[in-house]
């Protein structure tokens, strides 16, 4: 259990970590706090992550970032930008302070999400101390390795309920050469069928966005080109044709996709003090979806993967989304609640709640004594 | 040849005979008399996988073809506490699937079905023992492909891609099984069915598919596996770039990645590869190189015209002595011919050869070759140096004489300094072919007391008994400190400022 660092930062997570463990205390690990409110709610000690920060290796021919946990991810993606690189999952801030380790332990991806990947397939190495204050390191800075379990992709979307992420490597992409963006009137299932169609197609497809009211009538469909300059040149006319769209100045169509990612559209404002957004995680195969009482527009992401609703944030409209997302073959979250929706709602499907997923309740309770014994690290947050 | 002996003490034959018939007896109202071997000569196959300097007679081979069948053979194993192998199709690298002597080997190979196919979203389920390539081959007519392309595509299973999370020559792009595989359906060592990750793009939780993959067979057996097609490139050419100077070649992998191009396949052979296996395919591979770069660009006509030309232009501004680019497909193919050949071009330069599978930052990709020059006259054998350049993974092949003890006893210390030295360099010591029983006492260099520790965490997570492939893969502590003893009195000791042992 030796500690090879000398940093007084990690020096004092340490010592939080193995003075909680002694006490019994529970630590909730925060960042900027630009998520706080993501995941159910808690009310623990908190560590302040970002008081261990920097870049520590950015090598752009090996395409792969390494920094502390608590540097501003805007720091990261402006020296990403500066040598033409991305975060290519684009991993939303929701605010001015939100930190590497936090957007990697919320796991949340924005629209690029859908050509790319997550950000868990990002995720190259780590260096963590787990619950017992041990230094561990898992993974590399190289693309290619299977040495040992996959631990350091445990912890993308774990919310800080496994251990404390100190440093990550992450694999980053080139700037795309070229990107273009078509917008078009359409309905729901006409958008679902063309999106999935041109999917599956060699077209450089790498974002969709279809918003609109519920089932009936049109709806706006965005549709982001990105790649070679012909490939995108190429498929304009192409895609163009077939559902009568036009072309988007580009300013403006940069401007609505960072405004999809943050949730900034006007669709995300004003959320109603008794609404809830809820989030729809579903295969590709679910068509559209009669939510039970859902308030004005939604938002289809990730052609039709990821889906945002407005709607009551009671218990049983919960029940019904999720019941609906389930049997679909994807689950709900209470994504964000109104200020007067109860905070101890369970904002998660459970994973008794899934197919097949039963006995892995004990794996993963397993799992998460095995990096945090005493169970230091605020687990009610991601059940 | 077989190493391992030195930690196994020598097995108790009366009692192992016993506990095969015990196992056998159990084993036989589940299945038909075909599916379960114990006979020598019908176990006998089953001895080793692809790594055949490592061999061990299993008590029995259960090849069930469902399954509830994988399910209640777990489940009598777990009662009997009888550890058990899981194997593909047997073609791992790494001795992954080498029995345990008081130990069943379960076969997945009669699960072979492609249970559906799905091309509006894009997706197959299909039977963990489906070979790699006939999914592509199953879903060709709709203009898709599963895109990992292990070397042994032909021959390796699905499920066994899963659990080396295998890459290929065109992972730089598309990515490694654990990138292109959406749900995994498999059973735990208790018998229990369940279900990691779905259709939809997350699931609740923590993320268990990602630990599933490339977990060695020691989480939990594979039964069935969706896995993500993509769109076929409409065309696909290669560059064939051709360097006077290690370094040169190493530079140009560097300023292709460093201008923006991820290639879909970036290839590097040295000279010594390249004259092995022109001898066995007439490619017309430039024999005075001394370094031989691959480059793929793949995508619509427009976009391949686009990016290969822009390679074209950073090859020549790297020094390039000589640059061919493929006309037509067949070209494409004869270029490529040579790189996916090298195995069996080796096979013809000496009797045996040994293949290791490092991965190192792509900057140090010369001075690793270098440092394998002087390993060459250190142990007095050749190597043949095939890399994936694109991601730092290499595959050199040390050339030996297995019938010569001494041979390989040298063979074996040559891959294991290479191993550490790619440790060293910030690598890793296995890339794609995963540790098995080859690579475990060099996971005592590569990780801490502290992450073998959670490693046995995660293991004993999904199988507390430790009876699922448990000698694979993580080595014990006792296992570090006697190769920590080893290493120290065959000289000095690796890395010393760590503590290791």
């Amino acid at each position: 259990m030796s500690f090879s660092s000398s940093n007084p930062a990690l020096k004092a997570f340490q010592e939080q970590i193995l003075n909680a463990a002694n006490s019994k205390q529970i630590l909730s690990i925060q960042g900027g706090g630009t998520k706080s409110w993501y995941g159910n709610t808690n009310q623990h000690t908190k560590i302040d992550a970002r008081t261990y920060s920097g870049i520590l290796e950015y090598q752009p021919e090996e395409l792969v970032i390494t920094a502390c946990a608590g540097t501003p991810l805007k720091e990261i993606e402006a020296a990403l930008y500066e040598k033409n690189q991305v975060l290519a999952c684009e991993p939303p801030h929701f605010g001015a302070d939100a930190t590497f380790g936090g957007a990697i332990a919320a796991g949340l991806s924005g629209p690029g999400r859908i050509g790319v990947g997550n950000f868990r397939d990002f995720v190259l190495g780590v260096r963590i101390l787990d619950g017992k204050g041990q230094d561990l390191s898992f993974g590399g800075k190289v693309m290619k390795n299977v040495a040992g379990y996959d631990v350091s992709r445990l912890l993308p979307g774990s919310l800080g309920t496994l251990s404390l992420l100190l440093e990550a490597s992450v694999k980053v992409l080139p700037r795309p050469a070229t990107t273009a963006t078509l917008r078009c009137q359409i309905s729901q299932a006409q958008a679902l069928k063309f999106l999935n169609e041109w999917a599956g197609q060699p077209l450089p497809l790498s974002a969709s966005c279809w918003i609109g009211k519920g089932m009936g009538g049109d709806g706006e469909l965005s549709i982001r080109l990105a790649g070679a300059a012909a490939a995108v040149q190429a498929a304009i006319p192409l895609m163009s044709s077939l559902v009568l769209a036009s072309e988007v100045d580009p300013q403006i169509a940069q401007t609505f996709w960072n405004d999809l990612r943050e949730q900034k559209l006007p669709v995300f404002d004003h959320l109603g003090s008794d609404q809830t957004l809820y989030r729809l995680a579903l295969p590709a195969a679910c068509g559209p979806l009669n939510i039970p009482n859902a308030d004005s527009e939604i938002v289809l992401e990730w052609h039709g993967q990821q889906r945002w609703i407005k709607a009551p944030g009671d218990t049983a409209t919960f029940d019904a989304i999720k019941k609906l997302a389930t049997a679909n073959g994807g689950h709900a979250t209470r994504f964000k609640q109104g200020s007067n929706i109860d905070p101890s709602f369970q904002r998660f499907t459970l994973l008794s709640e899934q197919a097949h997923s039963k006995a892995l309740e004990l794996v993963q309770a397993r799992l998460r004594s095995a990096f945090d014994p005493a169970g230091v690290f605020a687990t009610s947050r991601l059940p | 040849m077989i190493p391992m002996n030195m930690v196994t003490p020598p097995p108790d034959l009366a009692a192992i005979s016993a506990l095969q018939s015990k196992l056998v007896s159990s084993l036989r109202p589940i299945l038909p008399d075909h599916a379960l071997l114990w006979e020598p000569e019908d176990t006998i196959p089953y001895e080793c996988d692809g790594l055949a300097a490592y061999r061990r007679m299993p008590l029995a081979v259960a090849l069930p073809e469902t399954e509830e069948q994988v399910a209640q053979i777990l489940k009598i194993c777990f009662k009997m506490q009888i550890p058990v192998v899981p194997r593909g199709s047997g073609t791992g690298l790494s001795g992954g699937a080498m029995p345990i002597s008081q130990g069943l080997v379960l076969s997945l190979a009669k699960l072979k079905k492609i249970v559906s196919i799905d091309p509006f979203t894009r997706t197959a389920v299909v039977q963990p023992g489906v070979r790699n390539l006939a999914i592509s081959e199953a879903v060709a007519h709709h203009g898709l492909y599963y895109a990992p392309d292990p070397s042994s595509q032909i021959a390796c299973s699905i499920g066994g891609n899963v659990n080396e999370n295998s890459g290929g020559v065109h992972c730089l792009k598309y990515g490694l099984t654990l990138h292109n595989v959406l749900r995994v359906r498999g059973v735990l060592m208790n018998g229990e069915i369940v279900e990691f990750g779905s259709l939809a793009p997350d699931s609740p939780g923590l993320d268990l598919l990602a630990i599933m993959m490339g977990s060695e067979g020691m989480l939990a057996v594979v039964t069935e596996v969706t896995v993500k097609l993509i769109a076929k490139p409409k065309l696909a050419r290669v560059i064939m770039a051709s360097f006077d100077d290690i370094e040169k070649g190493g530079n140009a992998v560097a300023a292709i990645i460093a201008a923006g191009i991820i290639p879909a396949g970036l290839e590097m052979m040295d000279k010594a590869t390249t004259r092995a296996v022109e001898e066995f395919v007439h490619a017309g591979y430039d024999l005075e190189a001394t370094a031989i770069l691959l480059c793929e660009s793949d995508g619509t006509p427009e976009e391949v015209a686009e990016e290969i030309a822009r390679m074209t232009k950073v090859l020549e501004e790297s020094g390039a002595s000589g640059i061919r680019i493929s006309k037509d497909e067949a070209e494409r193919l004869k270029f490529w011919s040579g790189r996916k050949n090298a195995f069996p071009a080796a096979g013809r330069l000496a009797a045996d050869y040994y293949c290791m599978d490092g991965t190192i930052p792509r900057r140090h990709i010369a001075t690793l070759l270098k440092r394998i020059q002087g390993m060459e006259l250190k142990y007095g054998l050749g190597c043949l140096n095939v890399f994936h350049a694109g991601d730092g993974n290499m595959h050199p092949l040390i050339l030996f004489n297995g019938a010569d003890q001494d041979e390989w006893h040298r063979a074996e210390d040559f891959g294991t300094e290479i191993l550490e030295a790619c440790v060293e360099l910030g690598g890793t010591i296995t890339g794609e072919h995963g540790v098995g029983i080859e690579k475990i006492n060099s996971m005592c260099v590569q990780f801490g007391e502290g992450e073998r520790e959670s490693f046995w965490g995660v293991k004993s997570a999904f199988d507390p008994e430790k009876l699922l492939n448990p000698d694979k893969a993580i080595p014990t502590l006792n296992r570090c400190a006697e190769y920590g003893r080893m290493r120290i009195s065959g000289g000095k000791l690796p890395h010393p400022d760590l503590e290791r042992f």
